[in-house]
């Protein structure tokens, strides 16, 4: 039989979207650090800002070295195109821009990062923008959430902090059944374990910053556009399915079709909201790409060391990763993520509050950060760091009790993670 | 555009500015599954550069209605009465792979029609991998992940892309998977069963040719077979370049396509 001879994943992730560069022959991807692009002459000008041919004008729409990452992501992901962000946050602000307006209704996850829950709950309505969270589990709220007005449906692929698995397929079809796109994050995932295009999802947003990058030393995000969805199908989506006065009335589902929302997200998203990403990041998240999937697959073989020592530490009351063969998810996460799911668990420890403290003052391998999906093993409180602006019935809602703590687990080696969690599990017991 | 013919709708892609009758007409056929976004790189420009460009969705394609013509010589006939209807003729005719087969038929048939032939991926014979073609049949994805593999030449397997941030082998691919069911089939099965004769002969526009160097789908050796049929042509090999040139030499074909049509 046949098959198409595609570059695999593990070649991609060192190659795709970069060419040696013509000039100089410079193997590595170069950091364009340059604001602007000389033209060739007035015509040319004109033509890139008309969208007649392609190119670069100016760095906060496009820049070469952010393009190569772009690419690359895109083809890790499946999508036809990809856009480059300040931050995971301004990625996810940037699509909720480019398809929504005042008036139009989100239905969400209710267990989300907590910056993406408050710009949903908290500074959309401002713009008139209203979103219902539910369960992710529950695919009947799903449906009886969604509105004439809803645009678009939201959730993380793996939920935040409790490790929920999206159910991708089922939440999609649902979608889908009402002329609306499935948008994803699949920040804790990444296209190694999960290629949630490919599962059904429409839109995928990650905060690059994590295990992209893998290195904890740059911010950015990136949306890509799985090019399936069909924008002009209904009259829900005018900013892709009818004409734009920015670009001399063109319809962006017309001209670019399967690629109308990539083109529209930076012709106007990153041309009027400006959160591009600079050059230099770009780079250093190249680096953390180029190796991903060998990273990947060590976040995954800690991770499972890491739950087989804490499902026996009796200073640990509960351990949840989809891993766990208890965990509400576990038969979903063979299914979906077969290579793993995820390198982010969270634990229960006995004593509570106070014992959380003393655990997290502890570990001395383990920083205490506000981040996940670094190369080096992280632990955070999340009611008192990422989900500290929630009220006490939105952190319950959200799943994050008080002796919750949170543990995204590096690449060290696994002996060494472990004796630093015995060692705080230890201290946080002698109160 | 939605224009209506026949009593149904046919979506037409103009480079995004009103169809203006004054300039020269240009229409551009696509190929096999796919539909008019395939000259997204061209359109807006040929509409800003003195041409009235008109991309078109066969019917059943992209977002045009109607059934699905099931030989070339159906889609040449469906054309040819477009372009009637629209008042269009003699017109530029540009074709890529089954829309070069469709555009050869054309002009052949109605040589009052059609003013100038570009023809881009052309062979004279096209036929089909039998098991792409039980794929098609078969509406599996299959079909289409074969198609864009190899529809690209190697380059654009790895990057490549003028337009920051578009990653052409999926964009392929999706345009593919969006086809409706039995669209590929049908288009592969008339690619297939297309016997070119002596069109080529029977040609009396001028003709412009446009050939990539790694075409895997209509390879050079079969473009040439085609381009020797010709009484006289215009041949442009494009390095490095495979099936899909509009979307891998997009500034390449730009100005070639902007030559042949002056």
């Amino acid at each position: 039989m046949v098959e198409p001879d595609y570059l695999k994943f593990d070649t991609l992730s060192l190659h795709a979207g970069q060419e040696p560069d013509p000039t100089t022959g410079s193997r590595g991807v170069p950091i364009y650090q340059t604001t602007s692009y000389s033209f060739v002459d007035t015509e040319q000008a004109a033509g890139l800002f008309n969208l007649e041919q392609p190119g670069h004008i100016y760095s906060r729409i496009s820049n070469p070295t952010v393009a190569v990452l772009e690419e690359r992501l895109a083809a890790l992901e499946g999508g036809v195109g990809a856009v480059c962000t300040a931050s995971g946050m301004a990625a996810f602000h940037l699509a909720c821009a480019t398809i929504m307006s005042a008036g139009n209704h989100v239905v969400a996850s209710r267990n989300i990062y907590g910056g993406s829950h408050n710009m949903l709950n908290l500074t959309m309505p401002r713009f008139g923008i209203q979103t219902t969270f539910v369960d992710p589990r529950d695919l009947d709220a799903w449906e009886s959430a969604i509105t004439p007005d809803t645009r678009v449906l939201f959730a993380e692929t793996l939920g935040n902090p409790g490790i929920e698995v999206l159910n991708v397929p089922a939440v999609a079809e649902i979608a889908h059944s009402h002329g609306i796109p499935l948008m994803v994050d699949a920040t804790f995932t990444t296209p190694y374990l999960m290629k949630p295009i490919e599962l059904g999802a429409d839109i995928v947003m990650h905060s690059v910053t994590k295990f992209l990058g893998g290195h904890g030393i740059a911010l950015g995000g990136v949306i890509v556009d799985g090019g399936r969805f069909d924008w002009a199908a209904n009259d829900k989506f005018p900013t892709l399915s009818e004409p734009y006065d920015g670009y001399h009335g063109i319809t962006f589902s017309e001209e670019y079709g399967h690629q109308a929302l990539s083109m529209r997200a930076r012709a106007e998203g990153l041309r009027d909201f400006g959160a591009a990403m600079s050059p230099a990041n770009a780079f250093h998240l190249l680096q953390g790409v180029e190796t991903l999937p060998l990273r990947m697959r060590r976040h995954v073989e800690n991770t499972e060391s890491v739950i087989d020592f804490l499902e026996t530490n009796d200073a640990v009351s509960w351990v949840s990763h989809p891993a766990v063969s208890s965990h509400p998810d576990h038969e979903l996460a063979q299914s979906l993520l077969p290579h793993g799911a995820g390198a982010i668990l969270s634990f229960g420890i006995s004593g509570g509050r106070e014992a959380g403290r003393r655990f997290i003052e502890s570990v001395q391998l383990a920083s205490h950060v506000a981040n996940v999906g670094d190369a080096k093993t992280l632990v955070i409180h999340p009611a008192s760091t990422t989900h500290q602006q929630l009220s006490a019935q939105d952190l319950t809602a959200a799943g994050v009790g008080e002796d919750l703590i949170r543990l995204s687990v590096g690449l060290e080696d696994p002996s060494d993670i472990i004796a630093d969690l015995a060692r705080a599990l230890r201290a946080s017991q002698k109160g | 555009m939605q224009i209506e013919f026949r009593d149904l709708m046919v979506n037409v892609a103009t480079g995004g500015v009103d169809l203006d009758k004054q300039l020269p007409p240009v229409l551009l056929l696509h190929g096999a599954g796919m539909d008019r976004t395939v000259w997204s790189q061209q359109t807006r420009y040929l509409a800003h550069h003195g041409f009235a460009p008109m991309a078109v969705d066969l019917p059943g394609h992209g977002d045009s209605e109607g059934e699905l013509l099931p030989t070339i010589a159906a889609m040449a006939e469906w054309v040819a009465g477009f372009v009637e209807k629209m008042g269009l003729d003699p017109i530029r005719l540009v074709g890529h792979s089954m829309g070069s087969l469709i555009s050869l038929e054309v002009a052949a048939r109605h040589p009052q029609t059609v003013e100038r032939l570009i023809l881009m991926g052309a062979a004279a014979a096209m036929p089909v991998h039998p098991e792409l073609l039980g794929a098609a049949e078969r509406n599996e994805i299959l079909a289409p992940q074969l198609m864009t593999a190899w529809a690209h030449g190697s380059r654009a397997h790895v990057a490549g892309n003028p337009t920051p941030g578009l990653w052409m082998r999926s964009g392929c691919q999706a345009l593919l998977e969006r086809a409706a069911p039995d669209v590929i089939y049908n288009d592969l099965a008339a690619c297939n069963s297309y016997e070119a004769g002596d069109v080529a002969a029977r040609i009396e526009c001028s003709v412009s040719v446009m050939v990539g160097s790694e075409d895997k789908m209509t390879p050079p050796k079969a473009t040439a077979q085609l381009v020797a049929g010709f009484s006289e042509v215009d041949l442009q090999h494009l390095k490095g370049v495979g099936h899909m040139m509009m979307m891998e030499a997009p500034d390449q074909i730009r100005e070639l396509l902007l030559q042949a049509l002056r």
